[in-house]
């Protein structure tokens, strides 16, 4: 117990968290700090393309083994899978409708980049090795929960139901992140360590600065979406965004361990797992279901379910991976 | 300088929606769009700001076009499904034009 609060202390009082507290503190008190656009949308795919390079470069040094099939197919299925508990779960602590409970739901079984990034810092800082394929899984399982969700809504016989059109389909499979995550990965795969070489002053010894900056943004995109937020999420809501998290990151290091994946690696899914989408999955639910209020996903994957897992949830998946892998 | 009547069409649309509505536009022969960023207002859910919201979902963007009228209800035929349920809107008003061949 006290190496957790040693290492919930140590991630609390990280410039991560500390940049991303600085950025929803400001937008509480209502400052008027902000980010152009531009800027943000640069460190975004800074940030993806250094992730997705250093992962395939890992994968490059450890060589190509069947481990990748097995985790992507059970990052596929947690994907799939996650929304279903979600939906329990808003059925049983919120008044939520069908629609809006599975627009819901749909955004916890994607995930989210950013925790995954701030996850690996994490694991960077700890000394702790992890899979470099764990990028991949990740990128795998933005859209699978999708589908979920939309299943989740026409099971149900919701009016208007959900649109998934081939239109649609290539736009979650296309989306930007993914393209990117998965063109650097592949990158990193294919020129190894000498490519690392080339580059490692900019993909490497930058990283965690951009990610402070990256969080401080983060930080005031969240808390300005809770203020406009206020009154739109109930008790009950506020507490699936707590509690729902806690219970992805459960059944992610269940999987975890039935796969063997590392303690590093079991952290990761457990993140994965964990996290909700505020970028894929949002943008997919205004096209696909549209009668699904915007302001209840939103505030509860960002506003909500972020900060908790970059200020807690971190250190509590950390723990749980490296307990139940038998590690540290 | 002679001016020509025409009419002048705005359409607020959710972002993730801008690429279906600009292709019904084209294929209701609008030969010319501008598409601009609407940085915040308030609707029926109440006040709403881009900076609150990461990527496309929960921004809204306008598309304007001039056209003539005799294009108008084609147009607005096309637009509106892509418009009908989601957030937005659709406004035309009368304006002048003086190269009325360009709509």
């Amino acid at each position: 117990m006290q190496e957790f609060f040693s290492l919930a202390l140590g991630n609390l009082g990280s410039p991560l968290i500390l940049s991303f507290v600085l950025g929803l503190a400001a937008a509480l008190a209502r400052s008027d700090l902000s980010f152009p656009e531009a800027v943000a949308k640069a460190l975004s795919v800074y940030l993806l393309f250094a992730i997705g390079f250093k992962g395939g470069v890992s994968v490059s040094s450890h060589g190509l083994t069947l481990d990748i099939g097995t985790a992507l197919i059970a990052g596929v299925v947690l994907s799939a899978l996650i929304p279903f508990i979600a939906m329990a779960l808003l059925r049983v602590m919120t008044s939520l409708g069908r629609t809006d409970a599975a627009a819901v739901a749909g955004h916890y079984g994607s995930i989210s980049i950013v925790t995954f990034v701030a996850a690996t810092s994490v694991l960077d800082s700890q000394g702790i090795a992890s899979e470099g394929y764990m990028v991949a899984v990740a990128a795998a399982m933005e859209a699978p929960a999708i589908l979920s969700a939309l299943w989740l809504v026409s099971s149900g016989g919701a009016s208007g139901g959900g649109r998934m059109d081939a239109r649609l389909w290539r736009e979650i499979l296309l989306n930007g992140s993914i393209v990117l995550l998965i063109g650097a990965f592949l990158i990193g795969a294919v020129t190894g360590e000498d490519g690392l070489r080339e580059i490692e002053a900019f993909v490497v010894d930058p990283f965690k600065g951009a990610l402070c900056i990256f969080l401080l943004d983060m930080g005031l995109i969240a808390g300005r979406g809770l203020l406009k937020s206020r009154g739109v999420l109930s008790l009950g809501l506020f507490a699936f965004g707590v509690v729902m998290p806690l219970a992805g990151a459960m059944v992610g290091t269940l999987a975890a361990v039935l796969i063997g994946l590392s303690p590093g690696g079991a952290f990761l899914l457990a993140v994965l797992s964990a996290s909700a989408s505020y970028i894929a999955v949002p943008a997919a639910m205004r096209v696909a279901l549209p009668e699904a209020d915007p302001g209840i996903y939103l505030t509860l994957s960002l506003g909500v379910t972020f900060p908790f897992n970059l200020t807690i949830g971190i250190p509590v998946y950390l723990m749980l991976a490296t307990a139940a892998m038998g590690g540290g | 300088m002679q001016l020509h009547p025409a009419k002048r069409v705005a359409i607020v649309i959710e972002a993730p929606m801008l690429r279906r509505l600009t292709e019904a536009l084209e294929d209701a022969g609008v030969t010319g769009y501008s598409v601009l960023p609407v940085l915040a207002g308030s609707g029926r859910s109440g006040p709403w700001s881009s900076d609150s919201s990461f990527g496309t979902a929960g921004t809204l963007v306008q598309v304007v076009c001039i056209l003539s009228e005799d294009k108008l209800q084609d147009m607005v035929d096309r637009a509106f499904p892509v418009v009908e349920r989601h957030i937005g809107m659709i406004t035309v008003t009368d304006c002048e034009v003086l190269r009325p061949e360009r709509f």
